[in-house]
């Protein structure tokens, strides 16, 4: 408990390029960065591949390989391949660990519509896209947010990681702390991230349940 | 280092494979099967009679769901670090919250198999004259396996790649190669300790799948007819 009193009434901890918001809004930039670029390819692939049928063996190859691949050497590697001289490249394994979860659940949600639903939407003469964008993606919605939400806290948990290999963001608290054997600053930042993790967390759960239309209101889980 | 060292030299591999040092390979691979393998267990222990309490208490669900569900939000490096005060630099701070993954994945899956129970079996060996104590063993468990052991490889394999994360304060199993590599700014380590935990990952993954295929012969004969 000191340790935080220490950490947070520390006034060099609220000025200069290593204040607290500073870094929480460096954390939430790649953050964010990251997410975006994922759901940008995880999204449309797993419309495709859930609604045509083709490639499902890419959905369960990446999902296993995703789980597998150990974030903190995907960093080394990145950096030492393509050096520090800037931290786009640091992008790179978070976007590649953020992309299973939403490719995996968008596909599962797609493919988990009733097929009698989908039948009476063709029924109804509605075309490929239109039963695509009016019926499948609605009733999948809810599986579509929960990839996100589980891609979200993993991307803040790994960019913390990432401060490791010279990213900025609240993991800076962490690793200097332990290189200067500063614990107050240890133990703020771990503070400052999990409760960061959890705002996230909350935050998308929030939006589910505003987003997914009252009519769709199954329970549907797939990690 | 010099600025053009190959992608990887087999002759480091060679030489730190096994010798006396605590960083050997087989060593560090000893540490990580450790450091995966006693969450996995635990949280396997624990969780079958808490998600059994839920199916019993279905009051209790709903609370359990929600801290599992903010568990499995939390990021593992900060956790390491809120342990050590507690248990040092010591394999322990990054066996716990491994633990806690595992009951935040494993609890749901116990409440989920037993769910797949379906409903005329149980009243079969109600009606059967199994005691509630023998349903559970020989009826209700035996179904549920194939959901909680999809529940145990998600589980076994993110615990394989998680310890790696140790390697930042010092007890990272094979994730102690990342550390290395990027103190010496040496390919060969990171990618030795990438393909080791991924071939650590498969290993266990296929170990699951082999207990899976063995628990349910029923699975296979229906698949074979």
């Amino acid at each position: 408990m000191n340790w935080l009193i220490d950490f947070f009434g520390n006034p060099d901890n609220w000025s200069g390029p290593g204040a607290i918001p500073v870094r929480l809004l460096e954390h939430l930039g790649f953050s964010a960065a990251a997410l975006v670029l994922a759901a940008l390819i995880g999204i449309p692939l797993g419309l495709l591949i859930g609604h045509t049928g083709k490639g499902s063996v890419i959905v369960v190859v990446s999902a296993n390989l995703a789980r597998a691949l150990p974030t903190l050497g995907l960093l080394v590697l990145i950096v030492l391949l393509l050096g520090t001289a800037s931290i786009w490249p640091v992008l790179i394994p978070l976007v590649a660990l953020a992309v299973p979860p939403i490719l995996v659940n968008t596909f599962e949600g797609i493919r988990g519509v009733d097929p009698e639903l989908r039948d009476a939407a063709y029924g109804m003469g509605l075309r490929g896209p239109q039963v695509l964008f009016k019926v499948l993606v609605p009733v999948a919605l809810p599986l579509v947010m929960l990839g996100l939400r589980l891609a979200a806290v993993q991307v803040v948990a790994t960019a913390a990681v990432a401060a490791y290999v010279g990213l900025g963001g609240l993991g800076r608290y962490i690793i200097d702390g332990l290189a200067t054997q500063d614990y107050e600053s240890v133990v703020g930042g771990s503070v400052l991230i999990v409760g960061f993790a959890l705002a996230v967390q909350g935050l998308f759960t929030l939006a589910q349940k505003v987003m997914v239309s009252p009519g769709v209101s199954q329970r549907l889980r797939v990690r | 280092m010099d600025d053009e060292q190959p992608l990887f030299r087999w002759s480091w591999v060679e030489s730190n494979w096994n010798s006396d040092s605590p960083n050997s390979i087989v060593n560090l691979l000893e540490a990580h099967v450790v450091m995966s393998l006693v969450p996995v267990v635990l949280g396997l222990l624990v969780s079958l009679p808490l998600g059994l309490a839920c199916v019993r208490w279905r009051f209790l669900y709903q609370p359990t769901s929600a801290v599992m569900n903010v568990i499995y939000a939390l990021p593992s490096l900060p956790l390491f670090m809120l342990l050590i005060p507690q248990t040092g630099l010591t394999r322990m701070t990054v066996i716990i919250p491994l633990t806690f993954y595992a009951l935040a994945v494993l609890v749901p899956a116990v409440v989920d198999g037993m769910g797949s129970v379906p409903d005329h079996v149980r009243q079969s060996a109600v009606a059967m004259g199994f005691t509630p104590l023998r349903r559970l063993v020989q009826v209700e468990l035996p179904i549920a396996v194939p959901v909680v052991l999809a529940g145990l490889r998600v589980v076994t394999v993110s615990s394989i790649s998680l310890v790696s994360v140790g390697a930042l304060i010092g007890q990272g199993g094979l994730g102690n190669l990342f550390t290395d590599a990027f103190q010496r700014d040496f390919y060969t380590p990171a990618i030795a300790g990438i393909v080791l935990i991924v071939l650590l990952a498969l290993v266990g993954d296929g170990i699951v799948l082999a207990a899976q295929r063995l628990l349910t012969p029923w699975m296979r004969a229906r698949r074979a007819s």
